[in-house]
This record gives C-alpha cells, structure tokens and sequence, in this order.
C-alpha cells in the first residue's frame, strides 16, 4: 500500500444524543485501495460514526477531511458529492422497480420532453455490473433477487456515484459462504481499483480474510488501530472489551437438585436458529449473550409461539408441551418480556389497570364477560405497590411513565397470570441506571422464589451481573453454556460469541 | 422488594373527554343557531324528526364505532343493514313465519355476515376496508337477487311497523309519543356503551386497536375477539334493518349504499380515532345528532339538498381537524 494520500481523516469526533455521549473524540482514517475493518461491541459507536461520515448525523465536534481536504457533510447528498457511499444493513431498495432503476433513482437519464431514456439506465448499469465482474440483468425486478444480489445492487448504486469510499456495515449478515466469497471477490476488484472500504463486522474470520487494518472502538471512543494479519484475536477482543470490569459479586444459589422448569430440544427455525437446546431450572437466571442478529430475540419468539419453528421440542416441568401461539405458551407457564416494550408489551394508550389485565381479564370477569373493575383496580394498585412502580394512580395511561416503569407493568402482568417462566428480552434496553438496578432486584428476588428466568442481553456486563449460567449464541447457534460468576470473563464470552461454525476454537474454562 | 411512598393524585384520563366536549358544544351551538334562525325548528314535531332521522344512521354508527376502536373499518354496515331487513322479509312475508322470528332472523343474518367479515379479516389477514369493501358488494348483490330486485312489503305482519314508528314511551306520557326506534338507539347506546367499557370484549376493542401485537403476545386470542366483534358490530346491523325496514313497511333491497359513510362520518365526529385504540359511543351518538340536526336545520332554512351534503363534507373534515389539532398539542 502506499502511503499517498489519506482518503478519509476523521479526528476528535463527538456526538451527543439525548441522555447518551455516543462519540467521545472518535477517530479514523482510511487509505485509498484499504479495507478497514471497524470493530467493537454493540453500542461502542462503530455505526454513529460512519453515519457521521455519510451525512445522516452531524458531529457536535472534531474535524473530517475528505482527501486532504476539510469537509462538511451536512446530508446524504453532500457525502455522495465527495464519492461517500455507505450500503446499510437493511437494505434501501424499491422492490417492485427493476435493477436499473433503483441503482439511478433520481438521476433517471431523459429524452426530449421528460421521458425516460430506459435503454441508457439499463446499459449504464450494465456497465456498473461489468466493472465489478457480476452478472446481473438491470431489467429485473429487485424484488425476484436474492438477497445477496440485491446487497450487490446496492454496491452498483454506490459505485454510480463514483464513490471512492464505500462503508459496508456488516455486509455478510444474511449471507451463505458462497456469497460471501463472492462478495469478497468485488471488495479485492475495488481494491484494486483504488477505492478505500470500511468494513463493520463482528465475525472475526471475515476481518482475517479481507481486511488490511482493524480499528478498535469502545465506548464511542477510539482504542487503537492494529494490523488485521498481524494481530491475534485476543489481542482484538481484550481491547474491543477493556479492562475487565471489577468482578461483580454474583450469588449463585446451589441448584443440583431443584427441578428443570423448561427445556428445549433441537429447535430450528430456517437459518435463524439452528439447532438450539439448552435448559433452565427453577430458581435459575440463564443468560443469553451474543450479538446483534445472533438469533436469541427469535429463540424466545420461537419458544414462546410468537413465531413459527421449523422442528423442536419444548418441555414444561418435565411434560412435553404443545406450543403453536403465545395463547399456548401463556397457558404452559411461560411469559415472554419483549425487547421492544412499546411494540409488543404494552398498549400504550391505555392504562396501567387495564395493562396489567391484559394477560388475566378471563379471571376478573363474570360468566357474561362482565369486568370487576373493583377487583382489577385493587390487584392494579397491589402490584403498583409491590413492584414500586412510580405512577399517580392505576388510571395512568402507560405511554407517560418513564422506561423503567413501564418494564415493572409489563413484569406485573406475567406476574399476576401465574407465569413461572419468564423470558427478558433486553429488559433494561432504554431504562436509566437507577431503575436498572431496581429491575436487576427484582429479576433476583423473582429467582429467589422460585421463577425460572431467561435474560436475553446485548449488555456483557449486565449478563455476567445476573447469570447463574451464561449461553452464548453465534449465527443461529448455540456455541457454549459458560458458568456464571466472577470465573467467566466477557472475553470469554465474545469469543464465543464470534465463533463461526466449522471454526472450533480450543476448549474454554 | 421496596414500597415507595403514596403515588401524588391522578392526572384525569384526557383521553377523548375534550374532543367528546368540543362535539357536544358544536351540537349545542347548532341547536341555538338553528333555532333563532328558524321558529320551526325547535318545535316538538321537527324534534322528534331528527332523532327519528337519527335512529337508523345512529345504530350503524353504533355497530362501526366498535370495528374502528379495534383500528379496523367496517364497509359493509349499510348493505348489510338491507341484507337483514331484506332476510326479514323472506322470513315473515315469504314464508309467514310469526314477527319473533323474523326479528331473531334478521339479527342472527347480521351476526353470520359480521362473522365472516371477521373471519376475513383475522384468520385471513385481508386489510378490513377490502374485507368489508367485498362484502359490502356481495351483501348488495345478494339482497337484490333474494328478492327478485323489488320491496319485500310486510303488509301480512301488522305488528312489524311497531318496531319502528310505534311508541312504547308514548303510551305512557303521551305528550313525549317518542319513536320506538329511538328508543331502541338510546337503549342500544346503553347496553353498547357498558359493553366497551365495563367488559372483556370491550376492553380488548380499545387493547387491539392500541396495540394488537402486544395484546397477541399477552396470550389473548386475538383473531377470537376480533371476529366476537365483527359479529356484534353484524348484529346491530340486523336491528338497523329492523329499524328502516319497520318504518318503510318493506324491505328495499336498493337502498343500503351510502348508508356506511354516513355511519363512519358519525363516528369520526364524535371522536373516535380512525387510527384505533379511542373513541366512544357517546361521541358517536352525539356524532350522529350534530348530522342529523344539521341536515334537519338546513332544510328547515330551505337549504337546497345539494348543499346539506356539502356542509356535511366540510364539518367531518373539521371535526378531525379539531381532533388532531388538540392531539398535537397534547404531544408538545
């Protein structure tokens, strides 16, 4: 590589979102003709900073230049303007127009009196294609291509922009080991050609395979810069996670002989989830770790019947059950506290009362569906109190109270209909740190009595604070079950969490 | 787990109460504006003329209202309205069957029809307006070839005419000889209203139209309720067609289109968020009133016809402006 030119310099960048410092002086270059992996766990700031790079966000401090030259990227259009491409994790493409014209929306060449001039696009996109060797027709619909080949669309709509820098943000996440080669076959083309690429990923192999350097974030802040061939993999996880964090202390009750409330066998569900089996037992919080679009959301939807399931087995208290919807998997025992509270856990417009009843109404009606408002009211207000829930009254509408809140109502309505397994999806995602730790006591002392407990979260730390065992998952499968306790360190977890299969690392501790 | 302090006062549920408050005012400032305008107009008998004008859209309001809180739309109101009179008809005029039984018939036509709808829209996933837009056809259709395309009269059952022009209330204060079918609007506003707020399916009317994934993931039955809803909502249907059915002496099996948009207007103005998830029967009685008399004052002002719909056109589109106005500002 030559040290000519910088393509891109971005220095002390900063950004500030509401109640979060998502970029604390976070830098990055890259080189004409490089590969530049960007690392980090989920949150550390890797994507904030190339959507400051391609317009979407403006920094609140530090400087980028653009080819020597200090740039302001005040929108999309000024980044493409400076040849910024950026292929987004979920694509943007219009299904039902063909290749061509997705590739030059807005730019359609025309004819006299406004019309289209289709055999331009299609030929000028064919041109595109042929520069990056793929074979493509530009006629066809988006809709009827693979995924894969819709990602390559993508790449071609950068490319006409006559990008010299192409941000890729995890490129590979919905692609089989073909495409994947044969993307890595376009990426070492434009390489070739002189284009700078940032590569977001989390799969470690991948960085091996195509990248030139690797820098390291955390925190929203810059940790370093390696050589991708010349560093080993624990030297990338131990700065991806830090200094370990002081050992938490974790009370891990002895469980030999309580009984397993829910164990699950061989569950499948396409290329999602692959194979899965683990166990929980009463009294016990299992976590799971991993990372974005490892599959653990879906192995809770598809154990709690929210979603369909290709094969597997699920067994209550030692009976298998038959789980088809969540009416099923209520029935069963089984509550699931979903990720994303104002979608799928709470009707915000209406009030605590009638949230917390949302899962129980049969038993506060008579047989001519009439509700006992008195008896709802009462058992609102009981778990009002129990769970410290801060609200003026039970005729609160939900959608006013704080995060952490809302989180207790949704705890109370599995609560009150008896489930004795719940399943935690993210359960502090968007709750301040004082009520964090409320949740945490709360999950605890729900352990305590007796309640199996599955804590799906993106947060290491807040995995290895509550875990008496730890699974972690990678693409769909599951790839360890770790002790809990100040034995395991997040290292340990990530790498399982990175670990591809057909790649078997060594035995862990 | 800790205890915290006594929680500070309630705040007053907000939800609706202002928009429910801004209709009834509107509805009062009508009354008196047409009323100085016009000396005819308060009298007993033009009065008894609006609520009477009101019965038959204030039922099929009363059925919409409960599909729109669930976030759905309900279509097919009115041509289902004539599918159950046109039902009664075979029933008691065709067949000779006795007056009990038509009645029964006509509901159970509208509970089969809100069924399927239902059916259509929860365990087949077809959008509501193109479920009930189908069905609003079929019903149309269907209604014209059961009776060979002309009124069914109901000469042959004198008591059929009660149900509508008869007046129970009357019998007893024979100064106030209010319609049966008002009565039956006002009784049904009752017993619906309780419904929506005081029992399982009500509350899973406002819980759908809130959010139904989250109820869906609470174990509820969703697709059940659904359909239980549509059903109800055809039932009514069945009563309205009873209503206009009794008060014609015959079932026409033309009438029946345009019927839902008025029905849907109603509900729009008395608050009820097309979005789901609000709204209420009071509102949408009061919905139907403001229509009803709007349409009865401009008449009575010797409005030509051809206007009274175009004010009607511009009061909803200010009615929901009104409400996302207070909306946003309740947001800010």
């Amino acid at each position: 590589m030559t040290p000519a030119a910088t393509l891109v310099r971005m220095t002390g960048i900063d950004k500030h979102f509401p109640g979060v410092h998502a970029l604390r002086s976070a830098q990055f270059d890259l080189h004409p003709g490089e590969v530049h992996a960007l690392m980090g766990e989920n949150g550390a700031g890797k994507s904030t900073l190339m959507k400051v790079l391609s317009g979407i966000y403006q920094p609140d401090g530090g400087t980028v230049e653009v080819s020597g030259e200090p740039a302001t990227i005040n929108g999309p259009r000024a980044a493409q303007a400076l040849g910024i491409g950026i292929i987004h994790q979920e694509l943007a493409l219009m299904n039902d127009l063909t290749v061509a014209q997705n590739i030059f929306i807005g730019r359609e060449p025309r004819r006299s009196f406004g019309r289209l001039d289709e055999a331009k696009l299609n030929a000028d996109a064919q041109t595109i294609f042929a520069q990056m060797k793929v074979r493509i027709d530009p006629r066809a619909e988006v809709r009827t291509l693979s995924v894969a080949r819709q990602q390559m669309v993508e790449i071609a709509k950068a490319l006409s922009f006559r990008s010299r820098i192409l941000i890729m943000d995890e490129p590979t996440a919905a692609l089989n080991d073909a495409e994947t080669n044969e993307l890595f076959a376009i990426i070492r083309g434009l390489k070739a050609e002189g284009v700078g690429i940032v590569y977001i990923s989390h799969k470690m192999d991948e960085i091996r395979r195509i990248s030139d350097r690797v820098t390291i974030m955390r925190d929203g802040a810059y940790v370093g810069t390696v050589s991708a061939a010349d560093t080993p993999i624990e030297t990338i996880i131990s700065m991806m996670v830090g200094r370990a964090l002081e050992s938490v202390h974790v009370d891990i009750p002895d469980l030999t002989s309580a009984p397993v409330a829910l164990e699950v066998r061989g569950l499948n569900r396409g290329r999602i989830i692959r194979d899965v089996g683990f166990s929980v037992k009463q009294g016990e919080i299992l976590g799971f770790a991993g990372l974005m679009g490892a599959g653990r959301t879906e192995v809770a939807r598809a154990i709690f019947g929210a979603d369909p399931r290709d094969s597997g087995e699920i067994i209550v208290h030692g009976k298998p059950a038959t789980i088809r919807s969540p009416q099923d998997a209520v029935a069963a025992g089984i509550g699931y506290l979903s990720e994303d509270r104002k979608h799928f856990g709470l009707a915000l417009g209406l009030d605590v009362r009638a949230n917390v009843g949302m899962t129980s109404l049969a038993r506060f009606s008579n047989a001519m569906g009439v509700l006992d408002e008195a008896a709802l009211q009462k058992t609102a207000q009981d778990y009002i109190a129990q769970l410290a829930i801060r609200t003026p009254s039970d005729r609160q509408e939900v959608r006013l109270l704080s995060g952490g809140n809302q989180q207790k109502i949704v705890i109370a309505k599995w609560l009150l209909r008896n489930c004795d397994i719940l399943i935690f999806d993210e359960p502090t995602r968007g709750i301040d740190v004082g009520a964090k730790a409320e949740i945490y006591r709360l999950m605890q002392a729900l352990a305590a009595d007796g309640k199996a407990i599955i804590v799906i979260s993106s947060e290491l730390p807040e995995v290895l604070r509550l875990s008496h065992r730890i699974a972690v998952m990678c693409e769909g499968r599951l790839t360890g079950i770790l002790p809990g306790g100040p034995g395991t360190r997040q290292e340990d977890i990530m790498r399982l969490a990175t670990q591809k299969h057909g790649a078997p690392e060594e035995a862990l501790a | 787990m800790t205890t915290l302090p006594a929680a500070t006062p309630a705040r007053k549920p907000a939800s609706g109460a202002q928009q429910k408050l801004l209709a009834f005012a509107s509805l009062i400032a009508l009354l008196v504006f047409f009323s100085v305008a016009s000396p005819n107009f308060l009298q007993t008998s033009n009065m008894l003329a609006i609520l009477q004008a009101t019965s038959v859209n204030g039922v099929l309001a009363i059925a919409a209202t409960l599909v729109i809180i669930t976030g759905g739309i309900d279509l097919s109101v009115g041509t289902l309205m004539t599918f159950c009179a046109v039902m009664a008809g075979v029933i008691l005029t065709n067949a000779g069957m006795p007056l009990p039984l038509g009645v029964l018939g006509a509901i159970a036509a509208g509970a089969v029809c809100g069924t399927i709808s239902g059916t259509l829209v929860a365990k087949m996933k077809i959008p509501p307006f193109i479920a009930t837009l189908g069905m609003m056809l079929i019903l149309k259709g269907l209604s014209l070839i059961i009776s060979g395309t002309k009124p069914i009269y109901f000469n042959d059952t004198p008591g059929f005419s009660e149900i509508s022009t008869g007046s129970l209330i009357g019998r007893i204060i024979p100064s106030v000889p209010v319609p049966n079918g008002v009565l039956i609007l006002f009784v049904l506003a009752l017993v619906i209203g309780y419904v929506l707020n005081r029992t399982v399916l009500g509350r899973y009317c406002f819980a759908l139209g809130s959010n139904e994934e989250a109820v869906r993931l609470s174990g509820v039955n969703t697709d059940a309720w659904k359909i239980a809803i549509y059903a109800l909502a055809g039932s009514i249907c069945g009563i309205a067609g009873l209503i206009i059915a009794s008060r014609l002496n015959s079932a026409q099996p033309a009438l029946g289109l345009g019927y839902e948009l008025d029905a849907i207007a109603a509900v729009v103005i008395g608050g009820t968020s097309l979005a789901g998830g609000r709204g209420s029967i009071l509102g949408t009685m009061i919905g139907a009133l403001i229509m009803a008399v709007l349409l009865n004052g401009l008449r009575v002002m010797s409005v030509a016809q051809e206007w009274q719909t175009v004010v009607t056109g511009g009061i909803i589109i200010a009615a929901v402006y009104a409400d996302m106005l207070r909306r946003r500002r309740a947001a800010s």
